[in-house]
Parts: structure tokens; sequence; C-alpha cells
């Protein structure tokens, strides 16, 4: 009986000896060499694998950024400048503060605004229903509310309002990786700077028609009229193609343009309210 | 003018639906549920009833609470599966009996898998297995067809021809002494013969097929392959030593080849999607069936063999590639 | 004996409600709006400003490299504007909007109705002629006809084949033309034979035209070479590959063309086309429509001018039924949803067809339930049930080799499918990013 129990033993013991020696052969053999440092650095990125930054996912990233000279281009905007802050401090170089951006949704073609012409009836797709049509209103350009950017969101950040049909992003979620930008078929989203304490104008139209074809299909469209051009005083508007645009990069936020656009195409965001007569009528109205 | 619609072509549709294709299938297991009426009387109308009710009610229940989704027990499906897991049963099973077969057809081998389409197993033949191996003695209790119309669970019973070529044969008899104990041919054509309440009347399946067939519901391929092996294999056997082996007719009349291959192993969801598939499908549950019936433990292999093959059809799917248009020939 | 192809089609309920009603000339309208883009290809280079006048047959947009078309006036009168206008779907699109004066011809237009059977010119010249005129395939893919009857070097044309299966339900212009234009049609597929250099052509027509098939079999002594083979119904017999698999039993390699089979496949309406413009010298500025639809008063074939709108055509046959849902431009498996039913007719409009709302709606989506109808209705052998998944799932390397690329969106497994899934809908957006995967790992 013991003799049973003894071999067992040794044969067991001299089975796991002889398995851990291949066991470490093979791991030495096949062992690949890789710079710690792309452990390190990845372990301070988000781990969302987004591909915000352009990378297949953080691993990328960070062997991009352990490679790269200088940070440059590469900016991961999920993490922001504190994630970027840290990956230099890993790799003892200076990455440069990028202001911060949200994800923008340039239409205001709610039903009130842009009356339904037409009844789609097929796959909820965005993609699918722009390449069978223009869209369900008389406008070409602007949002078909079918969800693809919600769809691509990682982040649970953007969602398609109920009454006005048109996705709103959440400005606390959002990392602005891009990803509804780059779903949009109809190029309606776009990247801008977050704003001091998030305040932005942005023009939250895209309708290149001429003005009366788009007031026609939209009462929020803009009309290409050029009067926030003129009144802006810093020329951070362009207009091109019968549509304003505003660049964040040379906006004041002075909110001289919201005030003279007549269709209200020009929207300001997390500003606070007026003082003003009519603003004040307005509120009473509410009241 | 009222809005224009748009949408992608096409812009007509056939009047194909879920509902109809399992109304078609509901049709044709009439006739075997009216033979079986004939056969076994109260036992079969109630087992029916309490197994499709459980089923259709199991499947609301599941949806409606726990998943918390739409409802479909329109489609028709669930009614199938209850219609197929009493077809599976003996006719004098117990009610309750009959309900935990139920739960465990539509709620483990239907619901949990995310219900109809995406169940590996056939849910009817799961629930079948499952109280083959827990409740034994009852589901190997075989009422005797006619003597057994009025009465439930107190009918008369006796083996089914399986049954008794298995147990002769272990005793070391020969065909030719079993023979005044089996049903004749013709008897086993009709249904005369101990079995399950839907797999005995080989005329009514039959009739069934043919019903399948000319709705173009189901496809030859995987019923007439399941026919081909079997009848060869046996064959063989029979032709090398027919005083222990069974000839091949009275294997595919016996037992549960006709219901199987004809309603359960067609089961869309859990069967290969091309003909060549459906061939290979077909060959492994023919000779899962005999191998299972000749040199296995248990006198009838079907409801296994059906089983074992399910879980080979995502495979085949994968490997098994129909012949693409301008796909060069070799 | 009845030919026909051997894997997939469906059987879709045929409402061929016009196929009695002759071809009727539908009165000019006051205004036309000519596409400059109404072909597979490049856009024509317009050739004439506002203010111009132009006449019926004259060259208005002039083809902008090989695979493009030219374009000419289909009305006489004062160009009005070269403004965009909304094309089917919806978007806006340069075309040449002409204000109808009078009906004057170009003079170089042979006018008479006889029938020229002497083919004067030779191969290059008739290729040359068919280019001029603007001849694009009819049957609806308005490819333009010259590039398919110029043989690439290397390769060699054995037989022409004349597709006059029109296997699209309520559809029933090339039926007519068929019917009607019998000797004309066969003087023009003789005239596409000369063009390739082949001595052997075959009209195909699904047997559901006996009248069209007995016809043109009555007139296939005069003409030699050509023969009439009559097909059994299935859709989609009218796709160039399942035509030529039907007929000659060959196969078109997979992401190849006709001609590296040696077949070259032109629409009935294609060839009658191309006898106008080589025997009559009548570039293409009108064809042959179906107008039709279950609740319209008037169903009809009308020939009717490039560029006029599509709602007088429904107007002259019988206005829009009360409860109108959706108009279809083309057949009802591969049309069209018109977002708008002013539109102008394009070279490509074989058919309108008007559905009642509740025949518009799609019915509600269930759950696959692997039933395979799909994959025996799919042509082109493929798997659609897994091309759904595949595509929801954004897997774009397992779509390319499970070959979505060979999908020409036929529909029949939308069509045939019990839950109602939107199959093709799905397979189409795989295959636009498939197709984008594909082009930029070219370039």
């Amino acid at each position: 009986m013991s003799s049973i129990l003894l071999t067992s033993i040794i044969i067991l013991s001299v089975l796991g000896v002889l398995l851990a020696v291949i066991l470490y052969a093979v791991a030495q053999k096949f062992k690949v060499i890789e710079d710690p440092r792309i452990d390190q650095v990845e372990a301070v990125l988000p781990g969302a694998n987004c591909g915000g930054c352009g990378f297949p996912g953080c691993r990328g990233m960070a062997e991009a950024l352990v490679k790269a000279d200088d940070f440059g281009s590469l900016f991961c905007p999920v993490g922001g400048n504190s994630t970027m802050a840290k990956a230099a401090e890993v790799l003892g170089k200076v990455a440069e503060a990028k202001d911060p951006m949200v994800a923008v949704v340039r239409c205001s073609g709610s039903p009130e605004h842009r009356p339904r012409t037409l009844e789609y009836d097929g796959a909820t797709s965005c993609k699918l229903a722009t390449m069978l049509y223009s869209g369900d209103t008389g406008c070409q350009f602007g949002c078909l509310g079918l969800g693809d950017c919600v769809n691509a969101c990682q982040f649970d950040a953007i969602h398609i309002d109920p009454e006005t049909k048109l996705p709103v992003v959440d400005d606390e979620k959002c990392t602005a990786c891009g990803a509804c930008a780059k779903a949009c078929p109809k190029f309606i989203i776009e990247l801008r700077k977050k704003g001091p304490k998030n305040k932005r104008i942005y023009v939250s139209c895209v309708n290149k028609d001429k003005g009366g074809i788009a007031r026609k299909a939209c009462s929020a469209a803009c009309i290409g009229c050029g009067k926030c051009v003129k009144t802006c005083p810093h020329e951070a508007i362009v207009l091109e193609n019968n549509l304003a645009y505003i660049d964040f990069n040379k906006c004041k936020l002075c909110r001289k343009c919201v005030e003279v656009c007549p269709t209200g195409a020009i929207h300001e965001l997390n500003f606070p309210p007026r003082k003003k007569v009519e603003a004040a009528t307005e509120n009473a109205e509410t009241k | 003018m009222n809005k224009l619609i748009v949408s992608p072509s096409p812009h007509i549709h056939s009047d194909e639906s879920t509902r109809r294709l399992m109304f078609n299938v509901v049709l044709a297991l009439l006739p075997t549920l009216v033979v079986s009426i004939y056969y076994f009387g109260v036992g079969a109308i109630m087992v029916t009833m309490v197994s499709v009710a459980s089923c259709v009610l199991f499947e609301y229940l599941i949806q409606k609470f726990i998943i918390k989704g739409k409802t479909t027990i329109s489609d028709g499906s669930a009614i199938v599966t209850g219609i197929l897991l009493a077809f599976n049963v003996p006719s004098n099973l117990p009610w309750y009996i009959v309900v935990i077969g139920s739960l465990v057809a539509i709620g483990v081998a239907k619901m949990s898998f995310g219900g109809l389409g995406n169940n590996p197993f056939n849910p009817a033949l799961v629930g079948r297995v499952f109280m083959l191996i827990s409740f034994p003695v009852q589901m190997t209790s075989w009422p005797l067809p006619i003597e057994s119309r009025l009465k439930y669970i107190d009918a008369i019973t006796g083996p089914t021809p399986l049954a008794i070529l298995k147990e002769g044969l272990k005793n070391g008899e020969n065909i030719s002494q079993l023979t005044d104990k089996l049903p004749s041919h013709m008897q086993m054509f009709m249904g005369l013969m101990g079995g399950s309440l839907g797999e005995i009347a080989a005329f009514a399946l039959l009739i069934g097929f043919a019903w399948l067939l000319f709705t173009k519901t189901i496809t030859w391929h995987i019923p007439v392959s399941i026919f081909t092996t079997i009848t060869v294999f046996t064959g063989i056997l029979w032709l090398i030593n027919p005083e222990k082996n069974a000839d091949p007719l009275f294997h595919l009349l016996t037992g549960g080849v006709m219901l199987g291959a004809i309603f359960m192993a067609t089961d869309y969801v859990t069967s290969p999607m091309h003909p060549l598939g459906m061939w290979i499908f077909g060959i492994g549950i023919g000779l899962l069936t005999v191998i299972i019936r000749v040199w296995g433990a248990y006198p009838e292999g079907v409801s296994f063999a059906i089983l074992i093959m399910n879980a080979f059809v995502p495979l085949i799917n994968r490997y098994v590639k129909p012949k693409r248009f301008g796909e060069e020939v070799k | 004996m009845l030919k026909t192809f051997p894997k997939g089609g469906v059987h879709p309920p045929e409402n061929k409600i016009s196929a009695n009603r002759p071809i009727e000339a539908l009165p000019l309208p006051s205004k036309v709006s000519i596409l400059v883009s109404q072909h597979i290809g490049a856009p024509a280079t317009i050739l004439v400003a506002k203010g111009d006048k132009v006449k019926v047959g004259q060259l208005i947009a002039q083809s902008s490299g090989f695979v493009s078309a030219n374009i000419h006036s289909s009305v006489s009168g004062t160009v009005e504007s070269l403004d965009a206008v909304m094309d089917s779907s919806g978007y806006k699109r340069t075309a040449i909007t002409i204000t109808v004066e009078g009906d004057e011809w170009e003079e170089s237009i042979d006018r008479s109705k006889d029938l020229n059977k002497t083919i004067s010119l030779s191969a290059e010249e008739i290729i040359k002629k068919i280019s001029a005129s603007g001849i694009v395939g009819l049957g609806g893919a308005t490819f333009p006809s010259h590039v398919k009857l110029s043989i690439p070097a290397g390769k060699k044309a054995e037989v022409l084949i004349i597709n006059g299966v029109e296997c699209e339900p309520y559809l029933t212009s090339d039926h007519r033309l068929m019917l009607e234009k019998g000797h004309e049609l066969m003087v023009g597929i003789q005239i596409l034979m000369r063009a390739l250099n082949v001595d052997k052509a075959f009209i195909g027509i699904e047997n559901n035209k006996p009248d069209a098939i007995a016809h043109l079999q009555s007139l296939e002594t005069e003409y030699p070479g050509i023969k009439v083979q009559a097909l059994k119904v299935k859709y989609p017999q009218g796709g160039e590959k399942q035509l030529i698999k039907s007929i000659t039993n060959r196969e078109v390699p997979s992401g190849g063309l006709p001609i590296d089979i040696g077949a070259v496949v032109h629409n009935v309406g294609t060839a009658f086309a191309v006898y106008e413009a080589v025997q009559k010298n009548k570039p293409l500025f009108e064809r042959v429509v179906t107008v039709t639809g279950k609740e319209l008063a008037k169903p009809s074939n009308f020939v009717v001018r490039i560029g006029t709108p599509i709602s007088s055509l429904i107007d002259a046959a019988g206005g829009f039924p009360e409860d109108t849902g959706k108009v279809v431009n083309g057949g009802p498996m591969m049309g069209k949803a018109l977002s708008d039913t002013n539109v102008p007719v394009t070279k490509g409009t074989s058919g309108v067809i008007v559905f009642k709302e509740t025949d518009s709606k799609r019915k509600a989506e269930g759950a696959c339930i692997r039933c395979a109808k799909c994959v025996s209705a799919c042509p082109m052998g493929l798997e659609p049930f897994l091309l759904i998944k595949l595509s929801q799932r954004m897997m774009y390397d397992r779509l390319e080799t499970e070959r979505i690329m060979d999908c020409m969106e036929c529909g029949s497994c939308s069509f045939g499918c019990p839950a109602n899934l939107p199959l093709l809908d799905y397979i189409r957006l795989g295959k636009g990013e498939v197709g984008k995967i594909i082009r930029a790992r070219k370039n």
C-alpha cells in the first residue's frame, strides 16, 4: 500500500520538475523583449480602446508615445491634458497642454422647425438611409435621427432627444474621441473647443442651399445672409457655400453674432441669461 | 396626398411568415394527433393539452417577467414545441412531469439561449431527454394502444418492439424466436404497438411529411438522408446476420425514427442551412441512431442522435458552404 | 425546351397589369429637366448656356470620358436654367431645364416609319455612332453601351445575348416593345452583332410572354443568326449573370465580366435604340416607360421624352390614387422609392409603379429562425442570414471572405424572409463598407 503511495508521489514529482524545465526553456526561447515603458504608459492611459487617438487601442497609442520624440500631434482625447502629462512624466518628456474638445451637433432641425415631408421605412441606420435618399425633410444636409452616432459612442454620451429627434451630447461624459463624428454620414457632428466653463458658440446648421431654399426646408437653417460675418469684431466667422462657420480658435465668445442671426441658427451654450429687457420679459412670461 | 414612404428595395414581400410556417407544421402534426387520440384516447388528449398549454404559458411568463421584452407567443413556435414534446412521451405520463418537461424545454433549452432562433438544441428533445433521465420508470412504461383508450395514469402497459428486441437478444434469443412477440410490419406501419404517443403511426407521420414538402415548409434532404442511412446501415448488419439483427424496415417503423426524422431533425433553428450540410447532419443522425440501438444500453437512440448532431450544426454551417455562383469548379 | 438558371431565385406575383396596353406617345410637357448624369460614369459637360434655343435631338451635354455618355435635348425650346434640380433620391443634381416651344427636330433625324434593313456602317462606325447617340443600357443599369461593345484587347466576343426577360413584376415596356417593334429590334440586334463581330445572338424571353416569343420566332428566318430562347419564369433571370447561365450554361467568374466568357448582354430597349440611332440617325432622347399600379385608373406604356416630370406620367395614367403610399422608379424588386414625384424621367427609368399605402409599408420584423429560405433563394450562392449578422457587427473581413461583393442586390432574400428581416438593407450597408476597404487597399 505504502509503495503505491510512494511511487505515485515520486512519479508526479518527477513529472512536475520535468514539465517545469520544459516550460522554462520554451519561455526563454520564445521570449519577446519589449520596452517595459510601454506597459507603464498603457497603465496611465484610460484603457477605453476607443480609437479616438487614431490608434487601434490604448496599447497602440502607448507604443507610439514611447517611440515618439515629441508628442506633437499625439493626444488622448479621453484622458485629456492630465493623462498626457502623466504619460510624459513616465517617459521623461514634455506634453503640451491642449484645449479640451467636445462633440457638437450642428443641426437644429427638430420637427417643429423642419417639417417631415417623407416617411422612412427601412433598417435603422443613417448610413443606409443616406445611400437611399437625402432625408425625410426638405433639407438634404440635416440630421436623419436614426442614431448611428448613438451606436458609435462608447461612453454613453450622446442620445437622441425624443422630442426634437436630434442627438444631444452630454458634456460631462463626452471625451471627444470623435467616433460619432466619423459615424455620421451627413458630417453634422464636429469636435469643437469645449470653451471656458463649457461656454461655446457655433452655427448649428450645415445646410449649403441658397437662403430661400434652406429656409423653406427648415425655419432654423443658416440662410447665408452674412449678418454674423459683418457683426463679428474678431473676424472669426466665414461664409462659404451659403453657410456661416465660426472658427473656435478666433471666437472670443462675445455673443454679438447670436443676437443678429435672423433664424436662430447660431447657438450659445452655458452662458448666463442676458441682462436685457427682452430676456426679462421672456422670463416673466414663462413664469 | 399623404407623406410618401421611402424604403430600400425590394418593395414587395412574399406572404411567407414565421406564423404561417409554424401553422403548417401544426397542420402536418394533426393526422398523427388524430391517430394518437384514436389509439390512446384520454391519455393522449390530456398529455398534449397539458404540454401545449404549459409551453405557451412558460414562454409568455418568461418573456413578460424575466426578459421583460415583447411577447412573441403568437408566432406559434411554443405550440409546435408543446405538441412535439407531448408526441415524445408515453400517454400515461403524469401531468406534473409533463409540466416539468415543458419548463425545461422552454425555459432551459429555448429562452435561456435568447428565445426563438438562438437555441442550439431542439427544445422538445431536451425536455424529453431530461424527463427520460429524471423519471426513467414513468418514461418507459408504454400504454397498449386501443386497450387503454379510456384510461390515463392507470393504463395497461407493455413494452415497445425495440425493448422486446433488445431484451430478447440480451437473453440469447434469435430474431426468428422473437417474431411471435413482435408486431408485424403492417401493424407497425399502422401504429399498433407500444410507444410514445406521437411516434407510433408511421402512415400518419408520412402524411404530415407530404404536407410539409407540398407547402415547401421543409426540404426533403434531412428526412431522406436519415432514412437512407438507417436503411443502408441496418441492411448491411441484417445481411451479415439476420438472426441477430432486425431488418431495415423494422428499424424504420419502430421507435422515433419517423417522428424524429420528419419533425425533430428538420427543426429550422437546430439544423444546417444548405443541402450538403443537411446530408452530413442526416447521415450522422442515422449512424448514431443505429449504433445506440444495436450496441448501446438504451433500446432507442433517435433523441440522443439528434441532440448530438445538433451540437455539430454550427460547425457544419461554418465549413460547409453553398456553391457560390461563378466559383471555379475543380 | 425551356431553360433557366439552376441556383436560387424566387417567384414574386407577376402583376403585369399593363401588358395589353399598346405603347402611346405621352403629350409633350411644358418643361423638361435633363440631368447631366443619367448614366454610370462621369457626368457630361454642358454645351449650352441659359437662353440658348435648342432643337429636338441637339447635343446639349458632351461625354466627359470613356465611361460617360452624350446627352441630347428631348424637346425644342429655350434653355431656362442650368441649376440643380432634385433627382430621384432627393439630392440636388445639375440639370439642363428647357422650356418647350413647339416640336422642331434636327433635320438629320429620319422621322419616317419605314423599316431600313440594310446596314451600311462598319463595326467601328457603328460603335462611334452609338457613342455619339448617347445610348446607355436601358434595362435600368444605364451603363454606356459603347463601352460594352468595345471589346478589351485579348478578349473575344462569341455570343450576343439580348435581354427580353423583364423578370421584374409589373413592368411591361420591353414586352410591348418586342411585340410592336419586332422588325426594328431584329435589325438593331444585327447591328450589334456586326459591331461585336459575332454570328450568333439569342433573345432570352420568359415564358409568361408567349405572344412576344411567338412573334419574334416568326421573324427568325428573316434575320439569320438570331434565335429566340424561351425561358422558365423565375426572378432574377434578367440579371446579366443569370441570363448568361440560363442560355449558355456558362458562369461569369466571381468579380469578372461577361466578356471573360465571351458573352455580351444588351437589353431589348437598347437594341431598339441602336436601330434608331444607326438607321434613323436619332439619338437617345426618349424611351418607353411603364406606368402602372393596382390602383391606377389607366396603367399604360408611354414613349416619354427624357426629362419629363414623373408626376405628369402618373397624371396621364389616371392621376394619383387617393391613398398613394409609395412611388417606385423601376421595378418593385430593385427599383428606387421616389422622395419627390416631380423628379424627371432619365434614361434609366424603365417603369413607374404606384403603391397604395397599405402595400407600401414593411411588415414587423421577427427573429431569424434559420429557415434557410434566404440561402436557397440567393441566385449567387451566398448566405444572407450570415451576411446580415456580420454586417450588423461590422465584421468586414469576414464579409469579404463570405463574398458579399458578389451580391447584386436582387432582393430575393428580403422578399422571401418569413421574419421580414431587412436582409438586403444590411447587406448593402456591408457592401458599401467592404467596397471602401477594397478601394483603399488598391490605392
